[in-house]
């Protein structure tokens, strides 16, 4: 059985589509693992033993397992204890948690690295503990670790074809689609291959673009 | 908590962890030898080969691994390439993390500093010699914790291969999951004992990586 790429036209608006929900699937994962990151950090660093506690054991458990193995328990685990979600919202979560552990231990380095005399001089100024970090810490803490988030974003791209194995119609389930109707695994998984390749050289050429900004910003 | 259901399926879940520990070994070994090769292409004197190795670590880091084992196992066949699950976890998973690999031995040697090269090549050693007696044994040192840093990640991509049906950890916790509906104590063993796997790696890492600086 030879390679056939005659048969893609066909099916390139399954594929396409399955493209739009990956790239949907990674900003929303991006979002969380933003967002989350930050929470878990100032968690981490600031909250009282009773609540850091537990969350320093998900983050430890979370950075010492695969994440496909992580998927099973959120997609398998919600619907146990009776929440029912989506397989996509179930993927945005599984994947923003993940990646959210890991933005976190940057956050962390970066928030102890600002300047002690800033928030000294904000809560000088009259500003709470929370409005210190808030409006002073966590945004310069933020600027000094984009590249290295940026990068996490990137293989955020990349994991989220994981999420096809719990259901997620993105990119690599939709080739699977097309592949169980064709029985050609080859030229539609190097389509897709290429599809990420590209998407994946967008947010590289962004990333450089940005952080050239920041360099110019100092 | 269903201690009882944990006990009964641990024995299937201890022989599992053997195959992903049989597996990072086997991949590891692969990764090293595809590195090796990748980065004495990258910072070659021809331009084909610097462009081969170029090419090489931005598709293979530029693409998910996923696919690239997809692509060889269920692609394969279709150019001749027949291959069992467990050999293109392995040539898969081994190949993509050599790229990873590239880049961190390639990072460790450029690290070195210029004036070590310029001196050895003053001092009249060919470049083979200046690179096997001046600038690796340096370059050794600053690669070994970045490779740890890289086995770390590979121990935990293997994972990816209960997607191709090898039996492993990844792909026992899922198949428990399945039948018995316990998806936390199942998460929790397989976790534990990949935990156990990369911990001991890490040691292992961090006694390697005070030796180099001793000596």
């Amino acid at each position: 059985m030879g390679l056939d790429f005659s048969v893609i036209p066909k099916y390139l608006d399954i594929v396409l589509l399955g493209a739009v929900w990956t790239i949907a699937i990674t900003i929303g994962a991006a979002v969380v693992s933003f967002f989350g990151g930050i929470l878990l950090a100032v968690i981490a660093l600031y909250a009282p033993k009773i609540i850091r506690w537990p969350f320093q054991a998900f983050s430890f458990l979370f950075l010492g397992t695969p994440l496909l193995l992580q998927l099973f328990l959120i997609y398998f685990g919600l619907v146990q204890i009776g929440i029912d979600v989506p397989a996509f919202m179930a993927g945005v979560i599984g994947l923003g948690l993940h990646f959210a552990v890991y933005n976190s231990e940057l956050f962390q380095t970066s928030i102890l690295a600002v300047d002690k005399g800033q928030a000294e001089a904000a809560r000088t100024l009259g500003l709470s503990r929370m409005q210190t970090l808030r409006k002073v810490v966590v945004p310069q803490a933020v600027r000094d670790v984009i590249p290295p988030i940026g990068n996490n974003m990137i293989a955020l791209l990349k994991d989220s074809a994981l999420v096809s194995v719990i259901g997620v119609s993105e990119l690599t389930l939709s080739a699977q689609r097309a592949i169980g109707s064709t029985y050609r695994p080859f030229e539609f998984y190097v389509l897709v291959a290429a599809i990420y390749y590209i998407i994946n050289l967008v947010m590289e050429a962004v990333l450089r673009h940005v952080e050239r900004r920041i360099q110019v910003s100092r | 908590m269903d201690y009882e259901l944990m006990q009964r399926v641990f024995p299937f879940f201890l022989e599992a962890a053997w195959i992903t520990i049989l597996l990072s070994v086997l991949t590891a070994v692969l990764g090293l030898i595809c590195g090796i090769l990748g980065t004495a292409a990258r910072l070659s004197r021809f331009v084909v080969l610097r462009f081969l190795g170029a090419a090489y670590v931005s598709l293979f880091r530029g693409t998910p691994a996923l696919i690239q084992l997809f692509i060889l196992y269920f692609g394969g066949p279709q150019i001749g390439i027949q291959l069992d699950a467990f050999e293109a976890g392995v040539i898969g998973l081994g190949v993509n993390v050599g790229a990873y690999m590239t880049e961190t031995m390639r990072g460790a040697i450029i690290a070195v500093d210029k004036g070590q090269a310029e001196a050895a090549r003053t001092l009249g050693m060919s470049r083979w010699q200046a690179m096997r007696n001046v600038i690796l044994p340096q370059a050794m040192r600053l690669m070994i914790r970045p490779l740890g840093v890289n086995l770390n990640a590979l121990i935990k991509s293997t994972a990816l291969v209960a997607a191709i049906s090898v039996v492993e950890l990844t792909y026992t916790a899922q198949r428990y999951i399945g039948s018995t509906y316990k998806p936390f104590e199942m998460f929790l063993i397989a976790g534990v004992l990949y935990m156990i796997i990369i911990y001991i790696v890490g040691v292992g890492v961090a006694l390697a990586d005070r030796k180099a600086r001793i000596t």
